[in-house]
């Protein structure tokens, strides 16, 4: 009886320990964003004192961002992102939904492909985007970074979304094809309900990857008006040759990072499977 | 006629079938073929061409970029640095997840919770957090020199002494544990999932044949847990290999290449000759192909989607 209980004890004991690494560790990883926000709260006359909190806080950083060019860079990620995600969902739901029903001839070397360019990052083969994308001569470079955020991500799209409807019964749909209803039709009305978990996790992993990604913005908008410019690339400007407006520039990053660490927490789950081609469910 | 009317019919349809995959898959391979493929044939063109700085192609180059390239006294350093800066790094974030995973696997309460708060780092922009460390190392009043200050490890605030960034050495050593704080969560995640797929008999198992906690780590986890950490690893590889915005942020490569990896050195010397930066970059992508062939080697793709 007591040893029973001494060994439950024991237990518990373990239990608070791994729990508190745990909470101090967690701790560690949101430190870096508290201080992101602290000094965007910082009063501008507090910002160079050596302390680890301000004595005051305002909100003047957020308030004055706007009168900067945060607004049109804001504007012109979202127009990225949002036009990214919107191409990748039409070009990534017909393929990975094909390729999940039939075999045909060249399904293995598309899968192929898709995975291989998973791999593949814009930073390996920039000197070729700048010079195709400038042959292009696109009116804005907003479209040529849609383009390249959307093929960049497509992979993952797919890859996610054909584990999905292959998890999903061709049997469903073909009752439905029975009763009268055609192949798409039975996509629309009874897959994509079915995957929805799937598509919302391929959405938001693309509109990330597109709100986030630089190296590519950077080399295509330089020297472009802020309504141009995606975040990622207006941050850069509060870095001056001989000072940096560091309470801007943490308002400004506060702002594009809270949202998307949000959103990012809703398709933790699914994130793996799809980066990991299936090797790790 | 009528016979030729079938056979027409007949083609029709044939082709109809042919064609049908083309239909459904022919966006995105048009999607990929122009914005991931096509631009490393350009590049390969562009590497053996000789182009302005403005971007006009003056005529061939033949192999001359790739001699300058070569020929640029920075180089090797560069190359030394980027192996350093991966191996290091991949192999200290491998190292940590494993203890992370481990910790997070636990069941504790609260573990959702700190959970989430492991993906801050992943979700947010790299270039964010390479800047959050910049000014957190600010010689005068970055945070972490104020620690390190209170520790007493850092003797006097302002002083070159806490000027991390400015000594190359130190400053690459502060860059790599940015870089190893940012693949920390995916990394760990990929292991939380690897080791949920270890059937919970095989610890029995073991418990029965009187293994203690290490033991058990060492001769079921571990080996269980390969595929995971395999594929893992090279997806860092991959990350880590072309990482640019955290050393763009904190250092721009400076003092002169000092701190630049490949990434940001084909960054800086592309402005001013494009057809180098195109050189610096087909060796870069041949190293990442070869990476590329060992994950889909190692990756059982094949068998999910069959």
């Amino acid at each position: 009886m007591t040893a029973m209980a001494s060994g439950r004890r024991t237990i518990n004991r373990r239990t608070w320990a791994f729990s508190l690494v745990a909470y101090a560790i967690a701790m560690i990883f949101v430190l870096p964003y508290a201080e992101m926000i602290i000094t965007a709260l910082r009063p501008p006359k507090e910002l160079l004192d050596a302390g680890y909190l301000p004595k005051h806080y305002d909100f003047s950083n957020f308030t004055s961002i706007w009168k900067t060019g945060f607004g049109s860079n804001l504007g012109a990620s979202l127009k990225i992102a949002g036009g990214a995600t919107l191409l990748v969902l039409i070009v990534a739901l017909p393929a990975a939904y094909y390729t999940a029903r039939k075999r045909f001839r060249g399904r293995t070397l598309f899968l192929l492909l898709v995975l291989a360019t998973q791999m593949f990052q814009p930073a390996a083969m920039l000197v070729g985007i700048q010079r195709e994308f400038i042959d292009f001569n696109l009116s804005s470079p907003i479209f040529s970074l849609i383009l390249v955020n959307a093929g960049f991500n497509l992979a993952f799209a797919v890859w996610i979304l054909n584990a999905y409807f292959s998890s999903i019964p061709a049997e469903l749909e073909e009752a439905a094809m029975v009763d009268g209803t055609s192949r798409v039709g039975a996509l629309i009305r009874i897959t994509l309900p079915l995957a929805t978990p799937g598509i919302v996790t391929a959405l938001i992993f693309t509109f990330i990857s597109a709100w986030n990604e630089f190296i590519v913005s950077l080399t295509l908008t330089l020297g472009q008006p802020a309504g141009k410019q995606p975040l990622t690339v207006g941050i850069n400007s509060y870095i001056g040759q001989y000072s940096i407006d560091w309470g801007h520039l943490f308002a400004g990053a506060a702002i594009a990072t809270i949202p998307v660490i949000v959103l990012f927490a809703m398709i933790e789950g699914r994130v793996v499977s799809g980066l990991t081609a299936g090797s790790i469910k | 006629m009528a016979l030729t009317a079938l056979t027409a019919q007949r083609l029709v349809r044939r082709t109809g079938h042919a064609f049908a995959p083309l239909l459904w898959i022919g966006p995105a391979v048009a999607l990929i073929g122009v914005v991931v493929l096509w631009p490393v044939v350009v590049m390969f063109h562009a590497s053996v061409q000789h182009i302005s700085p403005d971007g006009f192609v003056l005529g061939s180059a033949g192999g001359k970029n790739y001699s300058n390239l070569w020929h640029e006294p920075a180089l090797s350093g560069v190359i030394w640095r980027t192996v350093i800066w991966v191996v290091a790094v991949v192999f200290v974030t491998i190292l940590l997840s494993l203890a992370l995973a481990q910790l997070f696997n636990q069941r504790f309460p609260g573990r959702r919770v700190a959970r989430w708060a492991l993906i801050a780092p992943w979700a947010a922009s790299v270039m964010m957090t390479a800047l959050i460390f910049r000014w957190a190392l600010d010689a005068n009043n970055g945070v972490i020199n104020i620690f390190l200050h209170d520790l007493g490890i850092v003797h006097k605030l302002g002083s070159s002494q806490a000027d991390w960034l400015g000594r190359p050495t130190v400053a690459l050593v502060w860059m790599m544990i940015v870089a190893v704080f940012v693949s920390l969560p995916f990394t760990t995640y990929a292991l939380l999932a690897g080791l949920q797929t270890i059937p919970e008999e095989v610890y029995e198992a073991a418990r029965m044949d009187g293994a203690n906690r290490w033991r058990m780590y060492f001769s079921v986890t571990l080996p269980l847990l390969r595929p995971a950490v395999l594929v893992a690893t090279l997806i860092n590889v991959i990350n880590v290999f072309n990482s640019f915005p955290i050393i763009w942020e904190m250092t721009r490569g400076g003092p002169g290449y000092d701190t630049a990896n490949t990434t940001v050195f084909m960054f800086i010397i592309k402005q001013p000759y494009p057809g180098e930066g195109a050189a610096m970059s087909v060796i870069n992508f041949g190293l990442v192909i070869v990476v590329v062939v060992l994950f889909l080697r190692l990756t059982r793709w094949k068998e999910q989607v069959d």
